[in-house]
């Protein structure tokens, strides 16, 4: 690990003064910082702050302040209430250790898992710009089939961030001249394009202090399913966060976002399109998965994503709506 | 730096990259929590801090001088045992015994959540957690041993879990 200057924020406007990468949970950072993929100069602990409370608001919505645990937000009773799916999600990450040491605001940012962003003897244009891309012609079971671009198929791992992209989360952040920037999870991260090294919308120095989410949508059912190699504890070959309610024997609502698929949580609004004021079957659902697919490319060995996704989402759908 | 650990004070002089695992064996000679992976993979680090069971190698030292510290050598004494360790070597919860300190710690800081009433991936019901064997390998998930011995790591946890119930209705 390469020497760094530590310092402990005593406040959210301290912590983006003071110019640094910031650490909290760390179960990430620490990891690349040790194979010497990030190599910060200087670490800011915002582990102190006081940000990790869950806050009733006033329209029926939740307030997450960033360093939440995912233990704890999974377990809040008001999560399990009103967005079971976001609990759902959080239980089927990690193991029990990290989730009481990951953060809200940290689990947002967590990097991909691709082989070759951590392998340093290999070529990656999203740890070295213009280094080239291993993964396209190497070993790619787990990487994108959705949102890529020549220069990067890495998929993005998380499944708290898939869920809050169904309930519309905003991301709350302070940016180091001070000022409160509220982006929606939708505009939050960025495809990788020729710039694969740049994630999400953030600025640098820019703190995120809290998460907020709108109300719930009264009568929809919730699930979280993730396929993956073993039961537990291991990153998502396809995840399916989905919102569903149906009304009078037609779908009302439709939030779907996937993980596993994509260098980010996709939500395509052309695929729930397809599905609101339908009566549900099995076709109708098929032609949702035709949209989410149509631009779907593999790489060779993860192929199998694109029967797999769609096999997913009409299996959840019909749960849903049975 | 100043730590409390197992009840006990200790200073050390370390560089603020030592990993609280690394700050824990290699510096204060507390040599019961094992590296298997160093990489948050394998649980074979799991300590308590402030109640809560964490992978000790995938977070900084400095980062925890203001907590309270707990390891396998907190928990109990050759001669006085926790219930946890005392489960584990009557139901024969290990071969090689690399793992088991962090099986242990894991296991205790899990019972607690279950004390909470914490939900898990196994639940069918997040807000009335029923727990059974299949909750105990879905909370247990982060703790690998290799020597694959899961039936007797989650009957000595079953038997530990089910004596807490007993002493708690007893008290």
């Amino acid at each position: 690990m390469r020497a760094f200057d530590f310092t402990r924020a005593d406040s959210p406007q301290a912590a983006v003064a003071a110019g640094g990468r910031f650490i909290a949970g760390g179960t990430n950072l620490i990891d690349l910082m040790r194979l010497e993929v990030e190599t910060p100069e200087r670490l800011i602990d915002i582990s102190r702050l006081d940000l990790a409370r869950i806050e009733d608001r006033a329209d029926g919505g939740l307030t997450i302040g960033a360093l939440v645990p995912n233990s704890d937000l999974a377990a809040d009773r008001r999560v399990i209430e009103r967005y079971e799916v976001l609990s759902r999600a959080l239980l089927a990450g990690a193991s029990g250790q990290l989730r009481n040491k990951a953060t809200t605001g940290g689990n947002l940012l967590q990097r991909t898992r691709c082989y070759y962003f951590y392998d340093t003897a290999a070529c990656c244009n999203k740890r070295s710009p213009g280094a080239g891309c291993d993964a396209r012609g190497g070993f790619n079971r787990i990487h994108a089939v959705l949102g890529t671009s020549d220069d990067c198929i890495a998929t993005h791992p998380g499944d708290m961030p898939v869920a809050m992209q169904a309930l519309n989360a905003v991301i709350v952040t302070l940016m180091p001249g001070g000022v409160c920037r509220r982006l929606p999870i939708a505009d939050f991260y960025r495809l990788p394009g020729s710039t694969p090294q740049i994630e999400t919308v953030l600025e640098p120095g820019e703190l995120i202090t809290h998460v907020e989410l709108p109300p719930p949508v009264a009568g929809a059912r919730h699930l979280y399913r993730k396929v993956r190699d073993r039961a537990s504890y291991a990153f998502a070959l396809v995840s399916l966060a989905a919102l569903v309610k149906v009304t009078d024997g037609r779908i009302a609502h439709a939030a779907l976002a996937f993980g596993g698929l994509a260098p980010r949580p996709w939500r395509d609004p052309a695929v729930e399109a397809a599905l609101i004021g339908r009566e549900p079957s099995v076709e109708v659902f098929a032609a949702a998965a035709d949209i989410l697919l149509g631009e779907a490319r593999g790489s060779g060995h993860n192929d199998f994503k694109m029967p797999l996704a769609r096999r997913l989402l009409i299996a959840a759908l019909r749960d849903l709506t049975q | 730096m100043h730590f409390t650990i197992n009840g006990m004070q200790y200073d050390a002089d370390i560089d603020v990259r030592t990993s609280l695992l690394d700050l824990l064996r290699e510096h204060l000679g507390l040599a019961g929590s094992k590296k298997g992976c160093d990489h948050g993979q394998c649980g074979a680090c799991t300590i308590l801090v402030n109640g809560r069971r964490i992978n000790a190698c995938l977070t900084l030292a400095v980062m925890h001088q203001d907590d309270e510290i707990v390891t396998i050598e907190g928990l109990g004494t050759i001669d006085d045992l926790h219930p946890m360790q005392a489960a584990f070597v009557r139901h024969d919860g290990y071969q090689c015994g690399y793992c088991t300190p962090g099986q242990i710690c894991s296991a205790v800081g899990m019972l607690d959540e279950v004390a909470r009433g914490w939900p898990s991936h196994a639940s069918a019901d997040l807000a009335r957690p029923i727990f059974d064997d299949d909750e105990i390998s879905e909370r247990m998930s982060g703790n690998l041993c290799r020597c694959s011995a899961y039936p007797n790591i989650v009957d000595a946890i079953r038997e530990a879990h089910a004596a807490s119930i007993e002493s708690e209705q007893a008290a």
